[in-house]
């Protein structure tokens, strides 16, 4: 038996369909075509598919989409602003803190979750928060500098 | 995994009715970091599962300063970690739930499912034991009490029965000049299960030099997490000394009887066991002299 | 952070040596970017597999039917349903595959030889549904014998694998069956002679474990046919054209009845280049109707893909008691996995290819046992024997009292140096490497503290050249399409932008690349090999060149001077009373001449040699075992670096694989040969916190074979690091560790025996 979810998903209402048995990762990708959030391994271990969930980052893999019921969640799609790149989007960008790619959209969503909670991150604050997140192809050098580099830019847009 | 049905009740009642009804085929979630990962790989099973984190009772989190800190059973790692009071007076619980998982993992993991998973490596259980939590559980039998040490059974296993599920959890207020550590070994920095773990509690006199009451609660080493009673006893009225740690250190291994496997061998995670009851102790009695846990 | 250091004569490059965003960035830095499993078509159902359970067994039946019975079960593949194929070899660019065996491991005939090698496969409306179905397929096995370990599956008494494997040999072909599939052998000169004159000799052996690539996409495909029979699959792959090449083999196709497009790829590294679930897709989706998608999972990536050999590898070296290399012997042997054809060659080649030593000999087998098929990770074969052979050098410098980059120096290959294989090196750069680290902060930092220690080893790899083709579009408004066919798993399509701006002397972000599937470019081999920025580089630069002679051409038409009278410079094309940059050139023929397409096929020459050198401090818990990497450098010789933040990317990226493979990757495998750690639980990958930045050298002495100087990048910088951290280990702990990974239990069990030997 098929249940109906309403929630909130990057500002705006939506309503779906799940079987219970469903993750929110499969829901977000196969149902609401937010394909953004990545499969890497669907057991908790490599947050590819990292999004937010009532303010806090989480593994979608393990959040059934029945969960999401009266939630409020937020997916990579949601963080640029209408064609405005985040600050940490950006960075990524300008400081190649991506290869393939594919780890890409759960790192922004964690290190987004990062500096808002902790604006001026050490980089050992920042390698903790991320530890959740595996990247096989940068050995997370350019990304943790990426994520200094957006808090700096926010630190200066604040000042 | 096989099909279920999901309920989410807002009422305890509610939720012990609906658990008893179905019997050993329904699953409580809380933050379903181990459970959903148990369905999907078919260790588990369930024609039902039951999300509590609608239950007012289940995600409580009250902490007054000298009070008895009240976790419902869904309170989350990262809230314990948040709260900058919880923290400091439950340094234990606070070391256990800032490294199970990652930020990901803490966000949505909650200290009672660590509980009722019942996993021999879980992180959370030995802080617990040495803090002489309760477990208070409500069921179709109406409600009963049981402290965490008698909580787990055997590997994965615990004394809860059809229809009961964990509804609070409630760590006593600690007394004076007491101090708490948890630290487990893994091979990287984070995302590891633990291969060996320690929670060591002391309460010092009021200089500070010597050991009044101590408890070392053992993770990972065994079927169910071991107080390593002989250790805890000798600590009673020696010295704060590294020499004296590492000694309860040894006596500590004796209470240990871990497994190979390919985490580690018996012979090493034995060894774990001493290296990290000294070190636990040297930082819970660091803590009670740098004042970090407050007269209570 | 990083420190270019140039080394021979430095050429101005407009666009060369700069850092543009990458052209694919903005799509995904925001989840845009369509990978194969973000894939919707129309009417999609979905596939998965049934493995086996045992590591080697025979298969007595397989009965699909309770699946099949199934509501939502759309259609069931078996080996069946696979043409027989002859045991036929081929060429797949950077290596050789044989059909025969390649069709076994996708499908198991007769015999499962690892466990979860794939036995059937279903098509269902959802991929729940296909998993529960998959279960219900009965096989009846009759389970054999297992061995898992190199040097078990060598002996006479094993359990073999395949009835007719006869050792491929230059000496005489042995009378029996056995698992040794190859015996490879290189010599040089007289290594009694060469032993005889040494001062000091050291001999050692070493042993490595099963490794994974662990990218972090598993192995995804869609399938589809068109009504007039053409296969087209969407796929993760490195080698569209190599995919198409296998999936038309396996399926007994025409190679123009099938259609490859690469989606964008989440990491390769060697592993996505053979084929696994494509043809099981293809069939699935004829005998239903409908497209099929099929996902690998995590553990089955872990068990049932290509990870590297494990190893037992022996090394002799002997030296002068001045640090002179004069003899090498080494005697090495690799898993191939359930089939024959791992990287025992390769391997071979690589193990004294930094040195310069007169007599040598290399003896190499490639063993087929219990194991699913092992793959190229990386420079593969090369990271094995450095470990070797770099921690016998690490030896030797020490037995000497010899500064372990000094030792180095004084015997490293150079332009004219021949390796043990035959080749002669061309202009190469270890000696520019040795010296970079050498004269490096990290070198010259002293290293204090208890239980710490620092580090060196080199390593090599050849770089592939191979085949790539181009086609480049003039567009109206004066900006190029660069059509190519490399898939892009770090950042190729923006340096292959860039070399194309850069000879038709315009901006990068003036140059729109794409890749492209196998029917809308010419063939392009595999991106793999350290190749792509090198060869298809190569390829792009000819496609500038035939670009700017037809832009010639049609200037004289609109200048009405003759060719020969107009000049290109730096992208401005003169003649003596008229200039016109490329935009402005572009957009004024376009509007009346013939379009202007230009065309790049190469067949690159090989081997653009790398080497690199790294540097590393830890510091070693002596009650756990636990090591703590506390600075890591590494250099290399990039030829040039069209991009250098990608080719720092590469150095980074593969010095923490290396890491990774030092310090705690490994298949644990049980007595029934099982593998027990198939998750990114307890196959441990390091995270973020495990590490601490990794800086990086860039030195470039100019490849000859290229316009710009380049040399292939990707894969040596995983090589160093296992032998640089075992040096380490010894200068913190005093004790050599000659098994990967020296994970925290084995270092700390070595210590304590060393404390009880003391």
């Amino acid at each position: 038996m098929k249940t109906h979810v309403t929630t909130t998903i990057n500002g705006e209402s939506v309503e779906f369909l799940c079987q219970p048995r469903q993750s929110l990762l499969e829901v977000l990708r196969d149902e609401l075509s937010l394909t953004g959030c990545k499969e890497g391994c669907n057991n908790g271990n490599c947050g590819a598919c990292t999004v937010m969930l009532n303010g806090s980052p989480v593994d979608s893999c393990l959040v059934l989409a029945v969960e999401a019921e009266e939630a409020t969640i937020e997916t990579i799609e949601g963080v640029a602003d209408k064609g405005h790149l985040h600050p940490l989007q950006q960075c990524f960008l300008e400081g190649a803190a991506l290869q393939c790619g594919i780890c890409t959209p759960g790192f922004i969503m964690a290190a987004k979750a990062l500096l808002e909670k902790n604006p001026q991150p050490t980089e050992e604050e920042i390698r903790f928060g991320l530890a959740g997140n595996l990247c096989r192809c940068t050995g997370y050098d350019k990304i943790v500098r990426a994520v200094q580099a957006a808090a700096e830019l926010q630190k200066e847009s604040v000042s | 995994m096989i099909d279920f049905e999901y309920t989410a009740p807002t009422h305890l009642d509610a939720a012990i009715k609906q658990l008893a009804a179905t019997g050993e085929k329904a699953q409580v979630l809380a933050g379903g970091t181990d459970i959903i990962v148990q369905l999907q790989e078919g260790h588990r099973s369930a024609e039902l599962v039951v999300d509590i984190k609608k239950i007012p009772e289940l995600t409580q989190f009250e902490y007054c300063d000298g009070e008895e800190l009240k976790l419902g059973a869904g309170v989350t790692c990262q809230q314990i970690y948040d709260d900058p009071k919880v923290a400091a007076a439950f340094p234990a619980l606070t070391d256990a739930v800032r490294i199970i998982g990652g930020w990901q993992i803490q966000s949505r993991a909650s200290v009672g499912g660590n509980l009722c998973n019942s996993s021999p490596a879980a992180d959370s259980i030995a802080p617990l034991i040495a803090y002489n939590a309760l477990a208070h559980i409500a069921g179709p039998n109406g409600r009963r009490t049981v402290p965490v040490d008698q909580f787990c059974t055997a590997p994965g296993r615990n004394i809860l029965e059809d229809g009961e599920l964990l509804v609070t959890l409630t760590l006593p207020r600690q007394g004076p000049f007491n101090g708490s550590a948890y630290q487990r070994f893994i091979p990287r920095n984070e995302m590891d299960i633990a291969v060996a773990g320690a929670g060591s509690w002391v309460r010092l006199d009021e200089s500070g030099n010597h050991i009044k009451d101590a408890k070392i609660v053992l993770s990972a080493v065994a079927p169910i997490p071991v107080i390593a009673e002989e250790a805890s006893q000798w600590l009673i009225g020696k010295a704060v000394s590294e020499a004296n740690f590492a000694e309860a250190g040894e006596l500590a291994r004796r209470a240990a009887s871990p497994i190979d496997d390919m985490r580690g061998t018996a012979e090493y995670r034995t060894h774990l066991v001493g290296v990290l009851t000294r070190r636990t102790l040297a930082k819970a009695c660091e803590r009670v002299q740098q004042g970090s846990s407050k007269v209570l | 952070m990083s420190t270019d250091t140039t080394t021979e004569t430095p050429k101005e490059y407009k666009v060369i040596g700069t850092r543009p965003i990458r052209h694919d960035g903005a799509d995904k830095v925001t989840g845009k970017a369509v990978y194969t499993s973000d894939l919707h078509v129309p009417n999609m159902a979905f596939g998965a597999f049934i493995r086996s359970p045992h590591a080697h067994a025979r298969i007595i039946s397989v009965d699909t039917s309770d699946a099949e019975n199934m509501p939502g079960v759309l259609a069931t593949c078996t080996s069946a349903d696979l043409p027989s194929l002859w045991d036929k070899g081929d060429n797949l660019g950077e290596g050789y595959v044989n059909y025969a065996h390649l069709s076994g491991n996708i499908l198991a005939r007769g015999k499962a030889l690892y466990k979860g090698h794939a036995i059937a496969a279903v098509a269902a409306t959802s991929t729940h549904l296909a998993e529960e179905a998959a279960k219900r397929i009965k096989v009846e096995y009759e389970p054999l014998l297992a061995t898992t370990w190199v040097v078990d599956a060598m002996q006479k008494n094993a359990p073999l694998l395949h009835d007719k494997l006869i050792t491929h040999t230059l000496d005489d072909e042995p009378a029996k069956p056995s698992n040794i599939a190859e015996h490879v052998r290189f010599e040089k000169g007289n290594i009694e002679e060469g032993f005889a004159a040494a001062d000091v000799v050291i001999e050692r052996e070493f042993k490595t474990s099963t490794i994974h690539q662990g990218y972090i996409e598993s192995h995804v495909s869609v399938a589809l046919w068109n009504e007039d029979g053409r296969l087209k699959i969407w796929t993760a792959t490195q080698g569209s054209f190599a995919t198409r090449q296998q999936v038309a083999a396996v399926l007994e196709m025409p190679v123009s009845q099938v259609t490859v497009t690469p989606c964008e790829i989440g990491g390769g590294f060697g592993g996505k280049i053979s084929i696994y679930e494509q043809p099981v897709a293809a069939i699935l989706s004829r005998k239903c109707g409908r497209p099929i998608k099929i996902a690998m999972r995590r553990d089955e990536v872990f068990e049932a893909t290509g990870p590297t050999p494990g190893s037992f590898i022996r090394v002799k070296l002997g030296a002068t008691k001045d640090g002179k290399l004069n003899a090498a012997e080494a005697w090495v042997a690799f898993d191939a996995g359930a089939y024959p054809g791992g990287f025992i060659a390769p391997g071979c080649m690589c193990a004294l290819s930094c040195y310069d030593i007169p007599h040598a000999t290399v003896d190499g087998f490639d063993v087929v046992l219990n194991k699913p098929k092992t793959q190229a990770y990386r420079a593969p074969g090369s990271t094995h024997v450095a470990f070797a052979v770099e921690s016998v050098i690490d030896e030797l410098a020490t037995e000497l009292k010899i500064d372990p980059i000094d030792f180095r120096l004084n015997n490293a290959a150079k332009e004219g140096t021949r390796r043990v294989d035959g080749p002669v090196y061309p202009r190469v750069g270890l000696v520019e490497c040795l010296q970079a680290i050498q004269n490096s902060d990290h070198w010259k930092s002293p290293l204090t503290g208890p239980n710490r220690g620092r580090g060196v080893a080199c390593g090599f790899w050849f770089n592939a050249g191979l085949k790539s083709s181009v086609a480049a579009n003039v567009n109206a408004d004066g900006t190029v399409t660069l059509i190519e066919g490399s898939t892009d798993i770090g950042g190729t399509r923006t340096s292959l932008a860039m070399q194309l701006a850069e000879t038709l002397g315009i901006n990068a972000e003036d140059v729109i690349p794409q890749v492209v599937d196998t029917d809308s470019v010419g063939f392009t081999d595999v991106t793999g090999g350290s190749r792509v920025t090198f060869a298809t580089g190569l390829a792009t630069y000819e496609a500038g060149l035939d670009i700017q002679r037809q832009l010639v051409k049609q200037a004289a038409k609109l200048w009405e001077c003759d060719s020969e009278d107009i000049t290109v410079t730096d992208g401005t094309y003169q003649t003596k009373d008229k200039s016109l940059s490329f935009k402005e050139l572009a957009v004024q023929v376009s509007a009346s001449n013939e379009p202007i397409v230009g065309r790049g096929a190469v067949d690159a020459p090989n081997a653009s040699n790398a080497f690199g050198a790294h540097i590393v401090d830890l510091e070693v818990d002596p009650d756990t075992g636990k090591v703590t990497i506390l600075r890591y450098t590494a250099c290399q010789d990039a030829g040039k670096a069209i991009h250098p933040s990608y080719v720092e990317g590469q150095m980074q990226g593969g010095a923490v694989q290396g890491i990774g493979w030092a310090l705690n990757e490994e298949y644990f495998y049980d007595d029934h040969g099982h593998m027990r750690n198939a998750s990114f639980l307890d196959y441990r990958m390091p995270t973020c916190y495990d590490l601490p930045m990794i800086d990086t050298i860039i030195v470039e002495v100019a490849n000859p074979d290229h316009p710009y100087g380049v040399r292939g990048v990707g894969e040596v910088p995983i090589v160093p690091p296992p032998p640089a951290i075992a040096s380490a280990m010894h200068q913190a702990t005093g004790i050599r560790f000659y098994e990967l990974p020296m994970s925290p239990p084995k270092v700390w069990k070595a210590m304590m025996t060393k404390n009880t030997e003391d």
